[in-house]
């Protein structure tokens, strides 16, 4: 039976690569915003601009002090990270006790304001960043070409990804933030520096996003409006995750980047809005998400 | 006490009454004065957006629920009724009155979806949900993506009153408003009021007492988001077209500015607040994104040191509980 | 006074708020080193808000506690853990979304001697041992009570703050509680006990306060049990 227009198989792989590499993106982003938000309790509304400072931060330092891409990888982590643990301590920290919902505000200023400075001084056009020369160029599958450097961002962002749950999960570090995030009183009352822990915990997933936005420069161009345009998607892969589960915002990032690419093969039209229309019947049938606890 | 009857009637009146009366006073007064010392165009896009914020801030102040995605009723509400008054051809009551249905509608599945979930759940389901309605308008053949729909008749309203002409515009937008924000007030200070007060302070014990909650709940949204779309609809008639920017998800930023910066569940914290950023947005038009600078630092500002808002502190200073 | 200099622990005048709630009228009380001291009072009269306010996790307190000499009063509850303080709470506090392990291994040492060894510890709690990989939810009450006792003994704090700890629990299991704290005194710790079951109390205890409306209103010492019970059972209602 003859569709409106033919899928071929190069472009069923074509876009389920697309797809994989757009999940690794919402993983990383959603992880993000599961750790902050789990050890917080804040929606970081300012994720979106702070993946955007992580890809211009990429290109200054290539284009300022001609550090490349690798050094990229753990400078931008490292300075747009310091820069959220900076927000946290001067102005987050002081809406502890307060709704939470004034810190989606807070977060939500920040974002305007970090966003229109950069829109202000870069306008609204993007900037070029090149693939590092040791990931360009492709392999022959056979069934398709896999550029190099895709497969690089499928393959590093699921071990980030599997690096930050295991550490959640199966250290003694991650045991800290666990009861931290559990029972800060107690947790304080123990001896551990809890505020500390906030601050840092905020900066970390900061910098995740920050990463995203390294691995992201070579792929979409470096432009002020990146993060705004990631935002939503990703804030529904957080919902239908489950807020604070580490392991669901993984998951589901990567399945519904999936299932994104896949709805471009067979319906186009809807890919924009797939990821949405997922969000509303989970929440028909699970208020709190598919991996969540309590809504 | 005085032998003036007026006088002893006034005083007689409860502290909370005369306060309102004395404000509402105060907004029929700027309301009548506006056209004759700004751009009567702009004054009604003030209280078109006034009337937004109001609606906003009946889902925050008094029920608790911050909905960040409250354009896509403003928006949803824009489009149809520029469709029904350029296209269908209604006058534009009718055009209005199809406006508020498709977004109490939208209202109505919007808040379904929505309501099981509480405080910061809630606000990204909103987010959510109005941007797969952004992207609907994107894509809908009648929405005319990026144009919008431009060039709506303003029509005569019931057939009988040409809002063509500037005064008569000004009157029925002014009327719509005042309408508008009455019907807030009406909702806030009745039983339904004091119930939507009681969820929001302890909705297990509002439970217990055997209230459906997400019922009410879900009416508060269904007014919400019709009042919204109210505002939406009567925008559209006002400039005479409906565009992407109504629906956007910068507009439910804007009205939650509007609403955090006039005082959040205050009568008239919206309405100051809309006419504020109004006016900075027209002032400041020529800076092109420093407006998004400036907007969000008022925002940082706002949460961290003015949370009362304008009113709020106004309220606060002259010991006032009922604006 | 020179009694006060060798006090573990001095508190003077002591108040503490819970948001609105003033629970804590001017506490005055102390505590000497190697004492078991109990505060006993009925529910409400502000018993846990005392342990609570020493540890610096309430609302606001203000008046004076002094730990060895030092005035804590304005420390954040974490420096004060430093001190050599610990708690054990009414409501154990174990941590659902940890293991039992990790759970103990948590508090970090706030002293490099004078915490006890993971094998004491076993020693002392057999039960912790066979349940290390367990999630901190799972356990009985008798096994979370033990857990929240042994994982401050690690940390090398000599002040201990006991909040109810054989609420709830069997007779057995409260017998072996009895056990560890007499010979954790025997080891020179000292330990503030809040306790309704004073039976169990006379087993350990030194002295007593008795707390009635946030203030201390009655104290003796353990020799005197007999003859002030009396007026105990009346304050007590019991």
């Amino acid at each position: 039976m003859f569709l409106g227009h033919v899928i071929t198989v190069q472009q069923l792989y074509g876009q389920l690569l697309i797809g994989l590499i757009n999940g690794s993106f919402y993983a990383l982003l959603s992880l993000g915003l599961a750790v902050i938000f789990g050890m917080l309790n804040i929606v970081n509304f300012a994720h979106g601009a702070l993946y955007m400072m992580g890809a211009f931060c990429a290109y200054f330092l290539l284009q300022e002090f001609g550090l490349n891409y690798w050094w990229a990888l753990i400078g931008a982590p490292l300075i747009v990270g310091a820069f959220g643990a900076l927000l946290e301590r001067a102005m987050i920290v002081r809406l502890r006790g307060l709704d939470p919902l004034y810190s989606l505000l807070l977060t939500f200023g920040l974002a305007l304001v970090i966003q229109g400075l950069f829109q202000a001084y870069f306008g609204a056009s993007g900037k070029p960043y090149a693939i590092p020369p040791q990931l360009s160029g492709a392999h022959n599958l056979g069934f398709m070409f896999l550029p190099n450097y895709r497969a690089w961002v499928i393959v590093f962002s699921a071990f980030v990804c599997f690096a930050t749950w295991f550490l959640i999960e199966k250290t003694r570090l991650g045991a800290y933030l666990r009861a931290a995030t559990e029972n800060p009183t107690m947790t304080r009352a123990f001896g551990l520096n809890v505020p500390r822990m906030i601050t840092l915990t905020y900066g970390f997933g900061v910098g995740l996003a920050a990463l995203a936005g390294v691995l992201a420069a070579p792929i979409n161009q470096v432009r002020p409006g990146m993060g705004a345009d990631i935002i939503a998607v990703v804030f529904a892969v957080v919902v239908i995750g489950g807020m604070g589960s580490i392991l669901g915002s993984i998951v589901t990032g990567f399945a519904l980047g999936v299932v994104e690419g896949l709805t471009k093969v067979f319906y186009p039209e809807a890919s924009n809005t797939v990821v949405f229309v997922i969000m509303a019947v989970v929440l028909l049938i699970k208020p709190a998400g598919l991996f969540g606890k309590v809504a | 006490m005085s032998a003036n009857p007026t006088v002893a009637k006034f005083g007689a009146a409860s502290r909370e009454t005369r306060q309102f009366v004395v404000a509402f006073a105060v907004l029929v007064a700027a309301i009548a004065a506006a056209p004759f010392v700004a751009y009567p165009p702009f004054v009604m896009q003030a209280m078109c957006f006034a009337l937004f914020a109001c609606a906003f801030n009946l889902l925050i102040g008094y029920v608790g629920l911050l909905s960040f995605g409250h354009a896509m009723f403003l928006g949803a509400a824009s489009y149809v009724c520029a469709h029904a008054a350029k296209v269908w051809g209604l006058d534009p009551v009718a055009a209005i009155l199809a406006g508020v249905a498709s977004s109490a509608i939208l209202g109505f599945v919007a808040g379904a979806l929505s309501i099981r979930s509480q405080g910061i759940y809630f606000a990204m389901i909103t987010v959510a949900l109005s941007q797969m309605i952004d992207f609907f308008c994107v894509e809908a053949p009648f929405t005319h993506g990026e144009d919008g729909i431009q060039g709506v008749p303003q029509g005569r309203a019931l057939g009988l009153i040409d809002l063509g002409q500037p005064a008569v515009l000004y009157v029925f937008v002014a009327a719509v408003f005042l309408f508008g924000f009455l019907t807030v007030y009406r909702a806030v200070n009745s039983p339904f009021g004091e119930i939507l007060k009681a969820i929001r302070e302890n909705e297990p014990r509002a439970i217990s007492l055997g209230y459906r909650v997400q019922r009410y709940k879900l009416a508060a949204f269904v007014l919400s988001a019709a009042l919204a779309g109210l505002a939406g609809a009567t925008k559209a008639i006002v400039v005479q077209d409906a565009s992407l920017t109504d629906v956007g998800f910068a507009m439910s930023g804007e009205v939650v500015l509007m609403t955090l910066l006039g005082g959040m569940g205050t009568l008239y914290g919206p309405v100051v607040g809309a006419v504020v950023v109004v006016s900075m947005q027209n002032y400041l038009a020529q800076y092109g994104q420093w407006v998004t600078v400036i907007q969000g630092a008022v925002f940082v500002a706002c949460v961290l040191a003015f949370r009362r808002g304008i009113v709020g502190e106004i309220a606060k200073a002259l010991k006032w509980t009922a604006i | 006074m020179a009694e006060a200099a060798a006090s573990t622990l001095a508190v003077s005048g002591l108040q503490a708020w819970y948001g609105e709630s003033h629970i804590l009228h001017g506490v005055d009380f102390e505590v000497r080193p190697g004492e078991v001291v109990t505060l006993l009072g009925r529910n409400g009269a502000g018993k846990t808000t005392t342990l609570k306010a020493i540890m610096g996790i309430v609302g606001k307190r203000r008046g004076s506690v002094a730990f060895a000499g030092r005035e804590t009063i304005g420390l954040s509850s974490d420096r004060i853990a430093r001190l050599g303080l610990a708690i054990c709470p009414e409501e154990r506090a174990i941590f659902a979304s940890l293991s039992v392990r990790e759970n103990l291994l948590l508090p970090p040492r706030v002293a490099p001697t004078g915490g006890l060894t993971l094998d004491r510890i076993f020693a002392l709690f057999p039960n912790l041992a066979e349940r290390l990989a367990s999630g901190g939810g799972k356990l009985s009450g008798g096994e979370q009570q033990m857990l929240a006792i042994a994982r401050i003994l690690r940390t090398g704090a000599r002040f201990l703050m006991l909040d109810e700890p054989t609420e709830g629990l069997a007779p057995v299991i409260i017998r072996h509680i009895g056990r560890t704290i007499a010979e954790l005194k025997r080891e020179g710790f000292t330990i503030l006990l809040v306790e309704q079951n004073f039976r169990f109390a006379a087993t350990v205890a030194d002295r007593y306060y008795v707390m009635e409306h946030g203030k201390i209103v009655d104290a003796f010492a353990n020799s005197e049990l007999a003859a002030n019970m009396e007026k105990l059972h009346e304050r007590l209602g019991v």
